[in-house]
């Protein structure tokens, strides 16, 4: 493999956008007939690196080289004209047309007077159909078949040209098992026909299965590639983020308080029903399930946001009723949402302005907004918080993930919240960032905050609960103390494998 | 680092391209008629744009708050033909405020309909320009209204009189430009405002109510329209029905050269008068060269054009989409 020629070979590139070092001099290469992983952290500059191979983004420094070419990309239609193709995570058909038209969409066989050559379509087409051994033919409408079927018809589409190397970017996301091996399939095809193959994922399990040789990135800079079979996960996770991850329990122990927090046979229509749990000041309740399982629900119910069919909610003892967001801010009840970017901040606000949002009305010098006192607030929540901006005019959509999380937590702690609930805490937060907000929460919760984390990630939720109320399907399977849980019994009731009668 | 990208030249014409075609206009206008910049023809452009700007104001509200108000020119026409109607009958002292409550009861149920209910402002708005349209005639009964004692009121004031040397309407307009300028800048509701309209679920997780924020909106266009009715009507003492016909889209402009993002979230009051003020100038150039008043329409379109153009590319940092 040594002494061929790459079939892409990137070359020190450099891509700056103001403030930020996207890509910070990037060089690797892949040969024919290689699978070649691309890994690192969300934020890492995977992304920013395949724009700049299709040509949305211009690198500021360094060159493309297809073959023994240097090329400029200036589009993703060029650079397929050049033999780099893109199969992307989303797909991007016509549902209403079918597979040939979608193949060779803008670029139909045609015949005199501008009319579509359907009999050669069909046959160019069913030819890469039967490369791909697939079975669809090129007639078949698009919307009528599965994901993975219409994954093919993206693949196919990449083959319609001589593809020197085709780049998969998180091919499977959605497929199911089965489909994934037909998908492997196609790939060890390309590779034995030696395309040169980058695949991006972050699935360690097929990484290993499938790639020759893994290059990682770290906040844009590349940190190196090894050869996948030389290497394990643990290895390949040091790279990614630079020091091993600290995920075992948090040693605080201190005191728990009075319950803040009680709900009571809590239902909301068919998303939860009888739900009951209670949180402690200086406890975090940890809440754990499938994607669906109704936990985001009660979180929004807890809110404000949505009405409870059925049950109670008491505070310090006392049941209330929240009907909107407002009355559960009056109360001291916080949210924290799972999508920091469409519910936790107005992006195109500065940092102060968004961390004071709650309470703006309250921070008044006569008619007017007392400017002194929100930074003085953001400045106590910056440094209490660790928040790194500039200042508090920095636009919050220019701040990195964890900070903005930060601008949220802080927004609420400000406010001095009676429960604190948190949404998928670490959602899209470089790892960094996930273990500081960890320790925050932890450190909340030993400063008397009651906290509720709700997360779809295990080691985040073994880590910073006391403990877990394991969900299945709307209901509460078992609460779990921080003795008890284990891994498998976790997963066995978030599954619906536990009998309910076992709730502590 | 010296040289400029294209990039950054396409960010620079994106923020600052209205106020150098802008000069580029003042330069030659001024130099095809020596008029264009003499204290006499800037103090009547500003009194001329005082109208539409008093209304851009509340528009400015809408449009930050994420929403449009398509309704303001027809409700200006109901304001003016209100105002003169009630003024021979029950006389100047209470025709404004019934004036003012009419029209602030139309603002409110377009608040009602884009705030409560929900509804696209577009398609909320888009209506109550005809409703209100029909809604005028059928008040007026499709005549003309005129004030039949010109000389024996003090109606004229507002759109006629001058306190210290200066036209009240100028004084009008300026001084709701203060006050709704820091309205926006410096209370607990423009904060909300800009809040709504930049992430309104965001708004709402923050426990701002955003209906409530929606209808204060329309309720402070409506008034602004009103105030705006009330010059108009002083300043003719007579009028057509039709005598804001064409103006919500003229107002629109204003706002959308002055920055505010149509998208929401942006925009102030200051660079709303800014925008009013060019919109102005431009046409009051045009027709100092020379050029006939309904290639103004024409031209104040290409601004327009212009305007959301730049307004795109800010959003996206560049001039050009590389999707074609």
């Amino acid at each position: 493999m040594t002494d061929q020629t790459p079939a892409l070979r990137l070359e020190g590139i450099v891509k700056a956008f103001p403030g930020v070092r996207a890509l910070d001099n990037v060089s690797f290469a892949v040969m024919p007939g290689e699978v070649h992983a691309l890994m690192g952290e969300n934020g890492a500059g995977k992304s920013t690196l395949m724009k700049v191979l299709g040509g949305i983004h211009q690198p500021n420094e360094g060159q493309i080289i297809v073959g023994e070419v240097p090329t400029v990309m200036t589009s993703p239609l060029q650079a397929k004209s050049k033999g780099i193709v893109f199969i992307h995570q989303e797909l991007s058909l016509a549902e209403e047309l079918s597979v040939a038209e979608n193949i060779y969409l803008g670029e139909l066989p045609l015949k005199s007077f501008g009319r579509v050559d359907w009999a050669k379509l069909y046959a160019q087409t069913n030819a890469i159909l039967e490369k791909l051994k697939v079975g669809f033919n090129a007639k078949t409408r698009v919307g009528d078949l599965s994901i993975a079927n219409q994954q093919m018809v993206e693949i196919a589409r990449a083959l319609t040209v001589e593809a020197k190397a085709v780049i998969f970017d998180e091919p499977t996301a959605s497929l199911t098992d089965a489909e994934k091996v037909v998908l492997f399939d196609v790939i060890a095809d390309l590779k034995s026909q030696g395309v040169g193959i980058i695949y991006i994922s972050h699935r360690m399990e097929e990484i290993f299965k499938i790639t020759d040789r893994i290059s990682v990135l770290r906040d844009g800079q590349y940190q190196g590639t090894v050869v996948t079979a030389e290497t394990d996960e643990e290895g390949v996770t040091q790279m990614m983020i630079g020091r091993k991850l600290d995920l075992s329990r948090a040693a605080v122990t201190h005191e728990l308080g009075d319950i803040a927090l009680e709900v009571r046979d809590l239902s909301c229509g068919k998303l939860f029903e009888n739900v009951s749990f209670q949180v402690r000041r200086g406890e975090v309740l940890g809440f754990y399930g499938l994607v669906g399982a109704g936990r985001t629900e009660i979180a929004e119910t807890l809110f404000g946001l949505r009405n409870p069919s059925g049950g109670t909610i008491h505070l310090d003892g006392n049941e209330i009723r929240i009907n909107s967001p407002a009355d559960a801010i009056a109360m001291g009840i916080s949210l924290v949402p799972e999508d920091r970017k469409g519910q936790g901040l107005v992006l195109g606000m500065n940092c102060r302005d968004n961390m004071t949002l709650p309470q703006v009305s309250d921070l008044t010098a006569g008619p007017f907004v007392a400017e002194g006192a929100e930074i003085a607030i953001f400045d106590q929540y910056r440094d209490k918080l660790d928040i790194r901006t500039p200042g508090w005019k920095q636009t919050v959509g220019n701040l990195s993930g964890g900070n903005q999380q930060k601008i949220v937590i802080g927004k609420w702690l400000s406010m001095h919240p009676n429960v604190l609930i948190v949404d998928e805490p670490t959602r899209g937060i470089d790892v960094g960032s996930k273990s500081e907000i960890h320790n925050l929460i932890r450190e909340l919760a030993a400063q008397g905050y009651a906290v509720i984390v709700i997360s779809s990630e295990m080691p985040e939720v073994l880590h910073v609960s006391d403990r877990i109320v394991a969900m299945y399907s709307g209901k509460v399977m078992r609460t779990f103390t921080s003795e008890e849980v284990t891994e498998d019994n976790l997963i066995q009731a978030i599954s619906g494998i536990t009998p309910a009668n076992k709730v502590a | 680092m010296a040289t400029l990208s294209k990039q950054d030249i396409g960010k620079i014409l994106a923020r600052q391209g209205i106020l150098i075609a802008f000069a580029f206009f003042i330069i030659g206008f001024t130099l095809a008629n020596g008029r264009f910049l003499s204290p006499d023809n800037v103090m009547g452009v500003i009194r001329s744009s005082a109208i539409l700007g008093v209304m851009a104001l509340g528009v400015t509200f809408v449009v930050i708050s994420g929403n449009l108000d398509l309704s303001v020119g027809s409700m200006m026409s109901f304001s003016t033909i209100v105002v003169l109607d009630l003024h021979d009958k029950i006389g100047p002292a209470l025709a404004i405020p019934a004036m003012f409550a009419m029209t602030l009861c139309l603002g409110a149920f377009i608040g009602f309909l884009v705030g409560y209910l929900k509804l696209n402002s577009l398609i909320v708005t888009l209506g109550m320009l005809s409703a209100i349209h029909g809604l005028t005639l059928t008040y007026s009964g499709g005549q003309n209204m005129d004030i039949a004692d010109k000389d024996g009121t003090w109606f004229d004031v507002f759109g006629q009189g001058t306190a210290l040397g200066i036209p009240v309407p100028i004084l009008i307009f300026l001084a709701l430009a203060a006050l709704l300028g820091i309205v926006l800048a410096k209370t607990p509701f423009g904060r909300k405002v800009y809040a709504v309209g930049g992430n309104g679920t965001a708004a709402t997780f923050s426990g701002i109510k955003r209906a409530r924020t929606v209808f204060l909106c329309y309720l402070m266009s409506a008034g602004c329209v009103a105030t705006a009715g009330l010059i108009q009507a002083s300043r003719s003492m007579g009028s057509q029905n039709t005598v804001g016909q064409g103006l919500e889209l003229e107002v629109l402009a204003a706002v959308i050269l002055g920055g505010a993002s149509l998208l929401g979230g942006s925009g102030t009051i200051f660079k709303t008068v800014i925008g009013v003020l060019i919109l102005g100038f431009i046409q009051n150039g045009l027709l100092l060269v020379g050029l006939q008043f309904y290639v103004q329409f024409v031209v104040t379109w290409i601004i327009i054009i212009l305007a959301v153009w730049l307004d795109i590319a800010a959003k996206r940092g560049k001039l050009w989409s590389n999707i074609a």
